[in-house]
């Protein structure tokens, strides 16, 4: 498989505030690639940058530092023009936060419109309606319930969906798909699931599957990246990482996921420790939290290494 | 003690086209120190049914029905009387709460100016008590100073679960407030509201979620809904051991198990599409996608019958007979 998308040592930093304000380090030298045709989930707990990440690709937001290849080209260096033609028509996206991805003065329809409009341009106008309808058919839902329809009008799900099925009328060669099945039920959940599959088979389109489900990154994914406060912590092949986790971070996730049947014990709350630290720290960023660390942990900045074949970790322990 | 008695409660949207259903002769209780979950489809009415307890406006409109909140109707309140008893005595996190905060406002402005509407006048002990639910759910105190727009999606998502409870109601209704964040932060917020319940902040929860394994570890009791109706209502064990509707069985073997992969074992979702809410059958609403379907499933609704203990279900083969 060949390369799609390079991210090389990526670097967003957030300023909050004007005087006095705080830095947030959303995303922190970051690399990795995804190939034509793969699969890669993109895990992390709740504000570790995968979100950010997204829109880097995207370029809705402008790196601190850092460069971003698709098929060898530097998106950064490319021209509004370059982006519209070519760019967005390869690669699409569905974000987190459905509501807020719709117009709410227009019927939803008019998403596939501006879609089709600009990029379908060849086919006909009743050629259109029918794969918007085919489109929305594929992703479980009845055209004639959702068309025409106001978002206001339709549930979390649904908009959800309707996005997706928008992203993936244009074919693109990536998607990039955050949280895209958060507001769906385990069935439909799955159906979208097994859509993206086919189509991946079908059309190799890559997809990076922004997801906080292990349990869904482990089923669709190829590769799996494992974020900690804007680096990553280990990524590789999902069986590897799955199977062998080797980040402290990495092997708690996999112990927290809840399980049917298996009871919680409630042990309280502890309030955050102080964030800014954390975010300032010089070594590893788990450090306050891992159970292994040591001294070397709170100074250095351990690297990712290739512990195993298509196996990368950062902790020191594997040095 | 119920703290909610819902009554053959209808909710319905009028649209050119006609009404859709989407709450269609619900019925139930939720009772005080218990937490409710409800889960069901995407689009089977999740939202409208909890949404029609706070604020009924065009074109959602109340078909009939009640539901009795501490020996109030909720459906004859007057807006004013609404909003009296929003946040102090019911309160919603709602689903798109991702984006329900108003994004030109600091989180602690937002909220100052909601306690000022209760009638707080001390500004530095609500912006203390602020700051330290924050921390309660792993959010640097730095959040109250921050934008919306400068938090990430389900970092947005528990401050606006801090900004509904912040101000102790009685009835706390969580719409899919977990769905944006990570196992571990998950646990945190669902420690939240089991601290929130311990300590008597918080006397009641209603929990919508499309996550069943989260159901089972904070819901004493569920309610499955498909296509506007109640298909099984019963405590979580016994629902989620022992589901007795096509339905919750077919949604349950749907959860994907940690160690199942596409390219080795394809799952399968329920076949066939949700039906319309503009049309819906006259007999059971499942009866399109169900294996199990009878003769008079199609014309005959079944009703809810008693399977076990506090455990029902509508489905003819377990001989919901209409009366
Ligand atoms: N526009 C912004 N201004 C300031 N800070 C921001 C902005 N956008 C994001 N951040 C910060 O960057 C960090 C990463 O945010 P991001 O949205 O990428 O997280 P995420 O991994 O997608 O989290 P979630 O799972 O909660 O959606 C957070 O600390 C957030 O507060
Ligand atoms: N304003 C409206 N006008 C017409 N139909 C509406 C309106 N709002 C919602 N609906 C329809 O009512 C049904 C129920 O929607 P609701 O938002 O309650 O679903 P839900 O169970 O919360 O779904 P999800 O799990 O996807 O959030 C859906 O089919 C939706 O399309
Ligand atoms: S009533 Fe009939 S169609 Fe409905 S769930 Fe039961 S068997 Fe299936
Ligand atoms: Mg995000
Ligand atoms: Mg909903």
């Amino acid at each position: 498989m060949s390369e799609l998308l390079k991210v090389e040592h990526l670097t967003k930093i957030f300023t909050s505030g004007f005087i006095g304000g705080f830095e947030i380090r959303a995303v922190d030298d970051v690399s990795f690639t995804i190939k034509k045709g793969e699969i890669v989930s993109l895990v992390g707990e709740s504000g570790s940058g995968k979100t950010t990440i997204g829109k880097l690709i995207l370029r809705l937001i402008q790196p601190t530092s850092g460069r971003i290849l698709f098929e060898g080209k530097d998106i950064l260096q490319m021209s509004k023009k370059e982006l519209r033609e070519n760019y967005y028509r390869q690669v699409q996206a569905v974000f987190q936060d459905p509501f807020a991805s719709f117009n709410p003065l227009h019927p939803v329809d008019r998403a596939f419109d501006l879609i089709s409009e600009s990029y379908l341009t060849d086919v006909s106008r009743d050629e259109r309606k029918e794969l918007v309808r085919d489109a929305l058919r594929q992703i479980g839902l009845n055209p004639d319930e959702v068309l025409g329809k106001f978002p206001h009008q339709l549930s979390g799900g649904q908009l959800q969906r309707i996005l997706i099925a928008r992203a993936l009328l244009l074919k693109p060669k990536l998607l990039i798909a955050d949280e895209i099945v958060s507001m769906l039920d385990a069935s439909t959940r799955i159906d979208v699931l097994n859509l993206l599959g086919d189509f991946r088979d079908k059309y190799g389109t890559s997809v990076l599957f922004v997801t906080h489900d292990l349990a869904l990154g482990y089923y669709i994914s190829d590769t799996t990246i494992i974020m900690y406060r804007g680096t990553i912590v280990e990524m590789g092949d999902t069986e590897k990482v799955f199977q062998n986790p080797l980040h402290p971070y990495t092997r708690m996730l996999l112990e927290s996921v809840p399980d049917l049947n298996v009871k919680w014990e409630f042990k309280g709350i502890e309030p955050e420790k102080e964030e800014g630290t954390v975010y300032s720290l010089q070594g590893c960023r788990y450090a306050p939290r891992c159970p292994r660390a040591t001294r070397l942990c709170f100074v250095r900045r351990p690297e990712l290494i290739e512990f195993e074949k298509n196996h990368w970790v950062a902790c020191h322990f594997y040095y | 003690m119920a703290m909610l008695t819902v009554e053959d409660l209808k909710i319905y949207y009028s649209t050119p086209l006609g009404h859709v259903k989407a709450v269609d002769g619900v019925s139930f209780e939720v009772k005080e120190g218990e937490v409710f979950g409800i889960a069901g489809e995407s689009g089977c009415g999740k939202s409208t049914l909890v949404h029609s307890l706070i604020l009924r406006k065009p074109p959602m409109v109340h078909m009939g029905g009640r539901a009795l909140f501490k020996g109030k109707d909720l459906m004859t309140l007057s807006p004013e009387e609404s909003k009296k008893i929003r946040y102090t005595e019911l309160s919603i996190i709602p689903q798109y709460a991702m984006n329900a905060l108003n994004p030109t406002k600091k989180i602690k402005d937002i909220v100052w100016d909601l306690a000022k509407e209760h009638g707080y006048t001390d500004r530095e002990e609500v912006e203390k008590l602020l700051r330290e639910r924050l921390s309660m759910v792993k959010l640097s105190p730095k959040v109250a100073d921050m934008y919306p727009v400068e938090l990430s999606g389900g970092m947005r998502q528990r401050a606006t679960m801090v900004v509904s409870t912040l101000l102790n109601p009685d009835l706390l209704i969580a719409d899919e407030v977990t769905s944006a964040l990570d196992v571990t932060t998950q646990r945190v917020v669902i420690e939240l509201l089991h601290h929130f319940m311990k300590e008597g902040i918080v006397k009641s929860i209603i929990f919508v979620t499309h996550d069943l394994a989260l159901l089972d570890k904070i819901a004493d009791r569920v309610m499955i809904l498909y296509a506007g109706k109640v298909v099984e209502i019963g405590s979580t064990e016994e629902v989620i051991n022992n589901p007795a509707h096509p339905y919750t069985r077919l949604l349950i073997n749907s959860l994907p198990r940690m160690g199942v992969q596409y390219k080795k074992q394809k799952l399968k979702g329920i076949p066939g599409y949700p039906i319309s809410l503009l049309n819906p059958p006259k007999g059971c609403r499942f009866y399109t996608r169900c294996p199990y379907a009878l003769d008079k499933c199609p014309s005959e609704e079944p009703k809810l019958v008693k399977v076990g203990n506090e455990h029902y279900a509508a489905c003819h083969l377990l001989g919901g007979e209409s009366q």
